[in-house]
């Protein structure tokens, strides 16, 4: 008896919550004045977004590359990071790990102005990688930590047969110990490709030539296209192709998503 | 006696210290890119904006050296400052406010577990697994006087952007859409780890379900509230995408964070990396010192 009208609340909480990301899908290919897409519905929003500038094939392609690379990046640095804190002692390594963490208390304003001098003096200025290397650092607070625990989730029997039985450390990693971590491999990576596809201000300082920006910023620089008129109808598009990976991502992976946060309450 | 193999028999006679140095070797050799990772991309900048804020540097002349203390003088005479202040902590309590209560009550109303929390959570999750300048964008849109399904409803024309007063009720709109998920989720998490065996004791006891709530689950969510809390202070106080992309800062340089004028310093109009890096190194500071009273504020209680 009690159970319709809290389900018609609660069923309403929920579609506020999706109600501007349905608007948004449906609004950009609906009729609009001051958009390509005047009369009837159809995909002129989306042709506007494809001849801007570079076009929009050249923007996604910035994306995913950094998106990419900061992936592997993050992956890489955090799996060997997170073997050696989880499983061995070495002279500094609690220092090494609290400075890791301390990158959470930096604010990204404060480090982007003296890495936007940096990467020119690396060479790596409006480069794609120097850009992926950058957001890989900003990740590796959470993946560092999420490694450390989930190598130190494996029981030790696990890792000494592994030795035991000949291996060298590397390979008791790579054949043996590397699949135990995998959830966590996996929580890191969707973690990191989230954060590097939608991360804004990082490419915002450190990318000034227009040919190699990354959506989020070209979408919002289209905005200020011709005399200061805005074409709402292009922006829809550009935020439907930009959530759309994330959304579908997310609804694929959400129990890994959900078990970043379960290793973060730990923390607290 | 167990069959074991050579290798494990030999490094057993060897003496112990040896075996400690060449696991110490592999466990630095695995540590190695973390630390290049951060010794190149966070040491050495902290340096570098260090030197920076006592040097005259400008964006496109470099470091031309020395100039004792200017940089703070000048970010410190700057007349936005103070207002950019005011409205990025007023900004933060607001925002920090409506976000915790909005997130707690989601999260007791999706605790159990059925088909239909299920959907619940998955609808208020959603929204956090778009990126803060795509969600920005999404409401730019939504906020338009062109475009804004909004505007249906009434016959006068709302300006959702056009007002100091508006301009920050917008921003903490798409806020409080963009994050009550993952505040939720982080609380949820908080909520499960409460044995149902309190509860149980409680209701032999005869406690109605505000005091239950009262005094039993805030004190326990304690840990995942101060959490909460602190994210949620910090991430506000470095507010920048939705300003940025919003409300650009207006009207009226009202809606200006101190992100915002640490990167108006460095990039738009002055191009003074100096004066830009001596306003970071005082929100680091104050950053700082806030963490710090909140830590013990937020544990001070429990004890």
């Amino acid at each position: 008896m009690l159970r319709t009208p809290s389900r018609v609340l609660t069923g309403a909480l929920a579609l506020l919550f999706l109600f501007p990301l349905v608007w948004a899908a449906v609004a950009s290919v609906s009729p609009q004045a001051g958009t390509k897409q005047i009369h009837g519905w159809g995909f002129g929003n989306y042709q506007t977004l494809a001849n801007y500038q570079a076009g929009i094939g050249q923007y996604l392609l910035n994306s995913t590359a950094v998106s990419l690379m900061t992936v592997a990046f993050t992956l890489a640095v955090s799996a060997f990071g997170g073997y050696a804190f989880g499983m061995f002692k070495f002279p500094g390594k609690n220092a090494l790990f609290l400075v890791t963490l301390a990158i959470l208390m930096v604010p990204y304003a404060t480090l982007l102005i003296p890495l936007y001098v940096l990467l020119n003096d690396l060479g790596l200025q409006n480069s794609l990688i120097g850009l992926s290397l950058v957001l890989t650092m900003f990740q590796l607070p959470f993946a560092v930590f999420m490694m450390r625990i989930s190598f130190e989730a494996i029981p030790g029997e696990l890792r000494e047969s592994a030795l035991i039985d000949g291996c060298g450390n590397f390979r008791a990693l790579r054949h043996i110990l590397l699949p135990a971590v995998r959830p966590g491999l996996v929580t890191v990576g969707i973690f990191a490709f989230l954060a590097a596809w939608n991360d804004f201000i990082t490419p915002l300082v450190l990318i000034s030539d227009s040919e190699k920006l990354p959506l989020p910023l070209a979408v919002a620089n289209m905005r200020q296209q011709v005399m200061g008129i805005v074409d709402y109808g292009a922006t829809e598009a550009g935020v439907v192709v930009l959530a759309l990976p994330c959304i579908v991502l997310f609804l694929a992976l959400q129990r890994h998503y959900v078990r970043g946060f379960m290793s973060g309450a730990l923390k607290g | 006696m167990t069959v074991r193999s050579l290798p494990a028999i030999a490094a057993e006679s060897h003496p112990s210290r040896r075996r400690r140095w060449s696991s110490s070797l592999a466990g630095w050799g695995y540590a190695a890119p973390t630390a290049a990772f951060v010794l190149i991309f966070f040491v050495i900048p902290i340096g570098i904006v260090a030197r920076m804020s006592v040097s005259d540097w400008k964006l496109f002349t470099g470091d031309q050296g020395w100039n004792s203390g200017k940089n703070f003088q000048s970010a410190l005479d700057d007349r936005l400052l103070w207002p950019a202040v005011w409205f990025t902590v007023k900004y933060t309590v607001v925002t920090t406010v409506i976000l915790l209560v909005l997130a707690l009550g989601l999260a007791l109303l999706v605790q159990e577990s059925s088909r239909w929390t299920g959907f619940l959570r998955t609808s208020f999750l959603i929204p956090s697994a778009l990126g803060l300048a795509s969600a920005s964008l999404l409401f730019y849109a939504l906020y338009s006087p062109q475009s804004s399904p909004l505007l249906g409803f009434t016959d006068k024309p709302i300006s959702f952007l056009g007002t100091p007063m508006s301009a920050l009720w917008s921003s903490v709109a798409l806020i409080v859409w963009r994050y009550a998920g993952f505040y939720m989720l982080l609380l949820l998490v908080g909520l499960q780890s409460i044995s149902g065996d309190v509860y149980e004791a409680a209701t032999l006891d005869g406690a109605n379900r505000w005091q239950t709530f009262r005094r039993i689950t805030l004190p326990l969510l304690r840990p995942s509230l101060a959490l909460s809390t602190i994210m949620c202070v910090t991430g506000s106080l470095l507010a920048f995408d939705q300003f940025y992309i919003l409300t650009k800062g207006g009207p009226d340089n009202s809606t200006i964070t101190i992100v915002q004028l640490v990167y108006n310093s460095a990039f738009q109009g002055r191009n003074d990396l100096g004066r830009a890096a001596a306003l970071s190194i005082l929100v680091l500071g104050a950053l700082l010192i806030i963490n710090v009273v909140q830590f013990r504020g937020l544990r001070g209680k429990e004890n």
